[in-house]
C-alpha cells in the first residue's frame, strides 16, 4: 500500500514536472536508458549535469564580471550549458539559455546579465525539484527491493 | 521564445550571406566599354561634335577653293580667247592696210602716169570698207623731201601744212598725205611727220618694212581711244634681205590708218557669249612703267581680287599690248559648298547624338540589369529564408510534438480503462496528423529550396497501394464508399524509384477524394502510360458473360458502368475503355508468358495512375488553381473538411520530380479524377530478390492454382477483385449472376471441359441482397448430392460495410462462410482464405522490433563518441551501450584524432559537431586525410604488416546534431561524414543512419 503510495506519488511528481514545463522529450530517453545494467543512469547523469553546469556558471558569472565582456567566449558557454540542458531534458533552463545567447549575440551585456539571473533561477528550481523527485525515485526503489 | 528566436537569427545570416553573394556577383559582372567609361560620354560627344565642325568648316574650304579655281580657269579661258579673235580682227584689218599699200605701189608708182588719183581712191577705198570695219579710214602720205618741196606744191596746188592747219615750216622731209578715205578727207594735205606720234611711226615703218602702231589716243573724229597705224609704200622692188638704209632710200610713201580700237574691242565683245559677266581692259604696255590703256575705264569696280592677263600680238614687234580680263561681280558665296557643309555638320550631329543616345541607353538598360539581379538575388535569398524560416518552425513544432507522442505512447503502455485507452489512442492519432501536417509544410519548404531529392530504391508498388488503401480503408467503410484499387499486369511487380514519396502522392489523392467523397466510389489505378489509347481492334467482346450491354437500371436510377454504378467525371475509367484495356492486357498475358513483354529492354517505364471519385467535385472557378498551395476552392471547404490546401501543390511537385505531369477532370457534384504520369526505372532481376525481402510482405504462395468464381455484375468491380485475386494466383472467373455462376459449376464434371471447377466463390453483397440468395441456397443444395463435386466451393461475401444484421442473416443462410471487407488488399484477402480453407500460414512473424534489429546492429560494435558536452557524452555513450555497444568517449577533436590513430579498432564514430577549439567538421576533414595517408602508404610502402588485410581505413562517422536543416546535412556529407543522426537520439533515425554500415 505504502510502496503503491510512494509510486504514486513518483508518478504524479514526474507528470508536474513535465506538465509545468520544467522536463520534456530528452528526460524521457534517459529514462529509457536506465534499466539493470545501469540502474542509477539517470541520477548519474544529473549530478554530471550539476557538476558540469555548476563550473559553467562560475565561469560565465566570471566573464560576466570582467571589464571587457569577450561575448563569443560567453556564448561558447552558454553553448555548452544548453548543450547540456538540453540533452538532460531541461526545458525552461534550455529557453532561458536561448534568450541569453539571443542577447549574446546582440552584445547586449546588460540583457546577458538579466537573463543570465533567470537562467540562474530556473537552474536553481529545476535542481530543487529533481533532488526531490529523485530522491522519491530512490525511495520508490529501495521500497520494491524491500 | 527559441522558436521565435532561431529564425530570426538564421534570417539575418541569410541576409548577410545574400549580400556576400551579392558583393562576389559585382566583381564578378563584367561591366561593358561603355559603362566603364560613362563619364567620358558627354566629353565623348562634345569631342565628336567639335571634331565634326572642323570637318565641315574643312569642307567647305574645299569646295569654295574648287569653285575659286574653277573660276579662275573660266576667266583665262574666256580671256585668251578674246584676245586672239580681237588679235585675229587686228592682222585681218592690217592684211587689208598691207594689200592696199601694195595697191599704191603698184598702181600710182610703177604705171606712169599713175593709175590712181584722189578721187579714184576715195571710190575704192570707200567700196572696200567692208574689209576694214576696224578702220575709221585711210590714207597716203608721199614721201617728199624738202628739195622736191616746191615742184610738190606746184604739181598739186597745196602747200604743206603742219598737223596745226598751218603752212609747214622747212624741214628735212615731208610727209604730206595725198590720197584719203572720204571719210578723213580733212586731213589731206597735212604733214604727218609734222606730228610727234606719227613721224616716229613713220620712222619706224620706214626703217622695218612693216606695220606700225602708235600710242593709243583720242581720235579726232569720234573722240574715241585708238591707234595710228601706218604701213610703208616703196618705189622700187627691195631686195631679198634689205638693210634699214635700202628701205629708207626705197621709201616713196607711207599708208596709214585710225584703228578705232575701242569701237573693235566692243565688236567683238558683243559677238561672243558671257559678255555680261566679265570686264575687258586692253593696255599697252610698250612703256613698262606707263601703261597706256586703250579700251576700258580705267576706275572700274569689278573683282579686283581676281584678274587674268593675255598678250596681244598686233604685228608690230615694237609694241607690246595686253588684254586684262576681270569679273564684273565678286565671286558670289557658294551656296553649295556651304550647304554641303551645314549639311554634312548636321548629319554628323544627329548620328554623334544618336551614338550618345545609345550609349546613354545601354547605361541606363545595364544598370537596370544589374539592378534587377540584385533584386533578384535578394528575392531568391528571401525565398530561401522563407522556407528555411518554415523548416524550422516546422521542426521547433515537431521536437514537442513528439514529446506528446512519445509521453502517449508511454501512457499507452501503462494500464489504462478502456475509455482512458481510447482517448489517449485519438489523442496519438491527432498528434500524428499533425506531425504529418508539419512534415507537409517542411516538404514544400523542402522543394522550394530544391532540396529535396529523389531516392531510387526498388519497391513493390502494388503492395504500397494496399497500404494506402488501407490506411483509409476505416473512414470509407464508415462512409460506406467502395475503395478499390486496380494495377495493370504489365506494370512490372518492382520498379525503381521513390517509394516513400510515391505512397505520399498517392495518399494525398486518396486522402483528397476520401474527404469529399460521402457515396460511390473511389478507385485507384495504374497502368503503363503507352496504354492510355484504348485498343480500337480490341472492340470485339470478350468473354466478360454476364456484362450487359446497357446501364441496368436499379431502383429507377440510371447506373453508370463505373466501379459503384455512380457516375464519374472523366468516362475513360468507364467499363468500356476499361474492358478494352483488360482484354487487351489478358491476351497479352496469355501470349507473352514466357516471352519478353516489349519495352521491358527499356530502362524506364512511365506509369499513369488515375484517382477517381465521385465526389463533391471542385468548383469550375476553383479549378485553375487548385494546385496552387494553401488554395482550397473556397473558404468554407477548410471550415467543412478541414485541411490547408497544400497537400496537392505537393502531390503536383512531387510528380514534376519524378519526371511526371498531373492533371484532372472534375465535375461538380459527379467527381474528379486525377491522373498522373512518373517515370520509374526497371528493376534488374538480381537485385529483386535481395530487396524484396526488407521492402515488401511477401504474400502467401499457397494459393497458386486455386480457381474461383467472381460474382459481380459490375464489371470493373469485378475486374478488380479478378485483380486482387491473380496476385495471389489464384485464377479467377467472372459471372454476372449466382445463377450463371452455379449453372457453369455444375456442368463443370459433364461437358463443359473448359469450365473451371471452382474452389471459391466470391459474391458482391449487393448481388446477394437483390434477392437471389433463395434460389441460390436451392441450387446449392442440389449441388451436394450431386456427387461430381469433390468438396463444396467456399463462398465469401464481399462487401464494403455489412451491419450486424445482414451478417447475422448471411451466417444463418450458412450462406457465406466469411465476409471479406472491402477494400480488397491482396494481403488481407490472402488472412480471410487462409482462415477459411485452413492452409497453414507459412508467413513468417513480422519483422523484430526496431529495437531488437538496432541490438543486432551495435551489439559489440566498438564506436567513439566525441562530445564536448560532459552530459551530452554520457547520454550518447549510454544510450549505445543499451544496445550493447562498447563505448569510448573523447571530449575534444583533438583527443578523437589522437584515439583515431591508425590502427585502431573503432567501428564508427558519433561526433558532435559544434565544439571548441576543433568542432565536427574539422576533426572529421583531418580524420579522412589521415586515412587517404594511410591508404597512400600502404599502397605505395608495399606490405605494412596489419594494415594490408584490412583494406581500405575508413571508419563511418555519424554527425550528432541538434538542427535538421538540410544544409547542414550537406556540410557533414561535404566534409566526408557519412551521416547524420539527430540529437538526442531517436531510435529509428539511429537504426536508419547506422544500418547503412553494419550488416546483420
Amino acid at each position: 500500500m505504502d510502496r503503491n503510495r510512494l509510486k504514486h506519488q513518483v508518478a504524479s511528481m514526474r507528470s508536474s514536472l513535465f506538465d509545468q514545463g520544467y522536463l520534456d522529450e530528452p528526460f524521457i530517453q534517459l529514462e529509457e536508458l536506465q534499466d539493470d545494467d545501469n540502474p542509477n543512469f539517470v541520477q548519474e547523469i544529473v549530478t554530471l549535469f550539476y557538476t558540469d553546469s555548476a563550473r559553467l556558471i562560475q565561469n560565465i558569472e566570471h566573464a560576466l564580471n570582467s571589464r571587457r565582456i569577450d561575448f563569443d567566449k560567453l556564448d561558447d558557454y552558454m553553448h555548452q550549458f544548453k548543450g547540456s540542458s538540453s540533452s538532460i531534458g531541461a526545458k525552461k533552463v534550455t529557453n532561458e539559455c536561448t534568450v541569453f545567447r539571443e542577447y549574446c549575440s546582440a552584445e547586449n551585456a546588460e540583457g546577458c546579465i538579466r537573463s543570465f539571473q533567470q537562467v540562474k533561477q530556473e537552474y536553481a528550481i529545476l535542481r530543487r525539484k529533481l533532488e526531490v523527485y529523485l530522491q522519491m525515485v530512490r525511495q520508490a526503489a529501495v521500497s520494491r527491493t524491500t | 521564445m527559441g522558436l521565435k528566436l532561431q529564425p530570426s537569427q538564421q534570417q539575418q545570416q541569410h541576409h548577410s550571406v545574400a549580400v556576400k553573394v551579392n558583393e562576389q556577383t559585382g566583381t564578378k559582372r563584367g561591366y561593358t566599354f561603355i559603362q566603364a567609361n560613362r563619364a567620358w560620354l558627354p566629353k565623348f560627344l562634345l569631342l565628336w561634335v567639335m571634331v565634326m565642325a572642323f570637318l565641315s568648316t574643312w569642307i567647305y574650304k574645299k569646295m569654295d577653293a574648287d569653285i575659286k579655281v574653277r573660276r579662275k580657269e573660266v576667266l583665262s579661258s574666256m580671256c585668251d580667247e578674246r584676245a586672239r579673235m580681237l588679235q585675229d580682227q587686228f592682222s585681218v584689218s592690217v592684211n587689208h592696210v598691207h594689200a592696199l599699200a601694195i595697191l599704191i605701189s603698184t598702181f600710182h608708182y610703177y604705171k606712169n602716169p599713175s593709175a590712181i588719183d584722189q578721187e579714184t581712191f576715195a571710190e575704192y577705198t570707200a567700196r572696200t570698207a567692208f574689209e576694214r570695219p576696224l578702220l575709221s579710214g585711210v590714207a597716203y602720205a608721199e614721201r617728199v623731201v624738202h628739195s622736191e618741196r616746191e615742184e610738190f606744191e606746184r604739181q598739186h596746188g597745196w602747200t604743206i601744212k603742219t598737223m596745226q592747219r598751218e603752212p609747214s615750216p622747212v624741214r628735212d622731209e615731208y610727209a604730206p598725205v595725198i590720197l584719203s578715205q572720204e571719210t578723213v578727207s580733212y586731213i589731206e594735205s597735212l604733214d604727218m611727220m609734222s606730228g610727234e606720234e606719227d613721224r616716229e611711226n613713220i620712222l619706224r615703218a620706214r626703217a622695218t618694212g612693216k606695220a606700225v602702231l602708235t600710242n593709243p589716243f583720242r581720235l579726232l573724229g569720234s573722240h574715241h581711244l585708238g591707234v595710228v597705224l601706218t604701213f610703208p609704200v616703196y618705189k622700187a622692188k627691195l631686195p631679198t634681205r634689205p638693210t634699214v638704209e635700202e628701205r629708207i632710200e626705197a621709201t616713196a610713201g607711207y599708208l596709214g590708218g585710225a584703228f578705232d580700237v575701242e569701237s573693235l574691242v566692243e565688236n567683238l565683245l558683243g559677238q561672243l557669249a558671257g559678255n555680261q559677266a566679265i570686264l575687258v581692259n586692253v593696255y599697252d604696255i610698250t612703256n613698262t612703267s606707263d601703261h597706256l590703256i586703250m579700251y576700258g575705264h580705267q576706275n572700274q569696280n569689278g573683282d579686283l581680287a581676281l584678274l587674268y592677263e593675255s598678250k596681244l600680238d598686233f604685228g608690230d614687234p615694237f609694241r607690246k599690248h595686253t588684254m586684262i580680263c576681270r569679273y564684273h561681280q565678286k565671286a558670289p558665296t557658294s551656296w553649295t559648298a556651304l550647304t554641303t557643309a551645314f549639311l554634312f555638320f548636321v548629319i554628323c550631329l544627329l548620328v554623334g547624338y544618336i551614338l550618345y543616345g545609345a550609349a546613354i541607353h545601354i547605361v541606363k538598360v545595364e544598370d537596370d540589369f544589374h539592378e534587377m539581379q540584385e533584386l533578384k538575388v535578394r528575392a531568391e535569398a528571401a525565398d530561401v529564408a522563407k522556407s528555411q524560416f518554415l523548416a524550422t518552425v516546422s521542426h521547433e513544432i515537431r521536437t514537442p510534438m513528439n514529446g506528446i507522442l512519445g509521453m502517449l505512447a508511454l501512457l499507452l503502455d501503462t494500464d489504462l480503462s478502456s475509455t482512458q485507452r481510447d482517448y489517449a489512442q485519438t489523442a496519438k492519432v491527432c498528434g500524428k496528423a499533425l506531425i504529418t501536417l508539419i512534415n507537409e509544410v517542411l516538404d514544400r519548404a523542402k522543394i522550394e529550396a530544391g532540396k529535396l531529392e529523389m531516392e531510387t530504391v526498388p519497391f513493390d508498388l502494388r503492395s504500397i497501394l494496399d497500404d494506402v488503401l488501407s490506411l483509409f480503408s476505416e473512414k470509407s467503410r464508415n462512409k460506406g464508399v467502395e475503395l478499390a484499387v486496380f494495377v495493370s499486369d504489365k506494370v512490372p511487380e518492382m520498379v525503381m524509384g521513390d517509394p516513400g514519396r510515391f505512397r505520399q502522392i498517392i495518399t494525398n489523392l486518396v486522402g483528397n477524394s476520401v474527404k469529399f467523397t460521402e457515396r460511390g466510389h473511389i478507385f485507384v489505378k495504374v497502368h503503363l502510360a503507352e496504354n492510355t489509347k484504348p485498343v480500337v481492334d480490341a472492340k470485339a467482346e470478350t468473354c466478360l458473360n454476364g456484362g450487359s450491354d446497357e446501364g441496368v437500371p436499379i431502383s429507377g436510377a440510371h447506373q453508370f458502368k463505373t466501379l459503384s454504378g455512380y457516375e464519374a467525371a472523366d468516362e475513360r475509367n468507364s467499363w468500356d475503355s476499361f474492358k478494352h484495356l483488360v482484354s487487351y492486357e489478358e491476351s497479352q498475358y496469355g501470349a507473352s508468358v514466357n516471352m519478353t513483354v516489349p519495352g521491358e529492354t527499356s530502362q524506364s517505364v512511365t506509369l499513369m495512375v488515375s484517382v477517381e471519385d465521385t465526389g463533391i467535385g471542385i468548383p469550375l472557378i476553383a479549378q485553375d488553381r487548385v494546385f496552387m498551395p494553401f488554395m482550397q476552392a473556397d473558404s468554407s471547404t477548410s471550415r467543412h473538411y478541414g485541411g490547408t490546401g497544400i497537400g496537392l501543390s505537393i502531390t503536383k511537385c512531387l510528380v514534376e520530380l519524378m519526371g511526371g505531369h498531373i492533371s484532372f477532370v472534375s465535375r461538380p457534384q459527379v467527381g474528379s479524377t486525377f491522373t498522373f504520369t512518373a517515370d520509374f526505372g526497371r528493376c534488374k532481376k538480381a537485385s529483386f530478390n535481395d530487396t524484396k525481402k526488407s521492402n515488401t510482405e511477401d504474400l502467401p504462395s499457397s494459393f497458386r492454382g486455386l480457381k474461383a468464381i467472381v460474382v459481380d455484375r459490375k464489371p470493373v468491380r469485378a475486374a478488380v477483385t479478378r485483380y486482387h485475386l491473380k496476385r495471389l494466383g489464384i485464377l479467377a472467373e467472372v459471372a454476372g449472376s449466382v445463377k450463371i455462376a452455379v449453372s457453369a459449376c455444375g456442368k463443370n464434371g459433364s461437358s463443359c471441359g473448359s469450365k473451371i471447377q471452382p474452389d471459391i466463390i466470391l459474391v458482391e453483397k449487393d448481388l446477394w441482397l437483390s434477392g437471389e440468395d433463395g434460389g441460390l441456397s436451392l441450387r446449392m443444395l442440389d449441388w451436394k448430392p450431386n456427387g461430381h463435386v469433390f468438396k463444396l466451393p467456399k463462398m465469401f461475401l464481399l462487401a464494403t460495410n455489412i451491419t450486424n444484421a445482414e451478417l447475422e442473416k448471411a451466417k444463418a443462410a450458412s450462406f457465406v462462410d466469411t465476409v471479406i471487407m472491402k477494400p480488397m488488399r491482396a494481403s488481407m484477402v490472402a488472412a480471410c482464405l487462409q482462415q477459411v480453407l485452413g492452409i497453414g500460414n507459412k508467413r513468417q512473424a513480422g519483422k523484430d522490433a526496431q529495437n531488437g534489429s538496432l541490438r543486432s546492429l551495435l551489439c559489440g560494435k566498438k564506436i567513439l563518441v566525441v562530445d564536448d558536452n560532459m552530459v551530452n557524452r554520457r547520454v550518447a555513450a549510454g544510450a549505445l551501450k543499451k544496445f550493447g555497444a562498447a563505448v569510448e568517449c573523447a571530449e575534444s577533436g583533438k583527443v578523437a584524432l589522437k584515439l583515431l590513430q591508425i590502427p585502431h579498432s573503432f567501428d564508427a564514430c558519433f561526433m558532435d559537431i559544434q565544439m571548441p577549439e576543433m568542432d565536427g567538421f574539422e576533426a572529421t576533414r583531418q580524420i579522412r586525410m589521415m586515412e587517404s595517408q594511410a591508404h597512400e602508404q600502404m599502397n605505395g610502402g608495399g606490405i605494412d604488416k596489419g594494415l594490408a588485410g584490412k583494406g581500405e581505413w575508413h571508419v563511418p562517422i555519424l554527425a550528432m546534431t541538434a538542427d535538421v536543416i538540410h544544409a547542414t546535412y550537406d556540410e557533414c556529407l561535404k566534409c566526408g561524414m557519412d551521416g547524420y543522426v539527430s540529437k538526442p537520439f531517436e531510435e529509428e533515425n539511429l537504426y536508419q543512419a547506422v544500418a547503412k554500415f553494419f550488416q546483420v
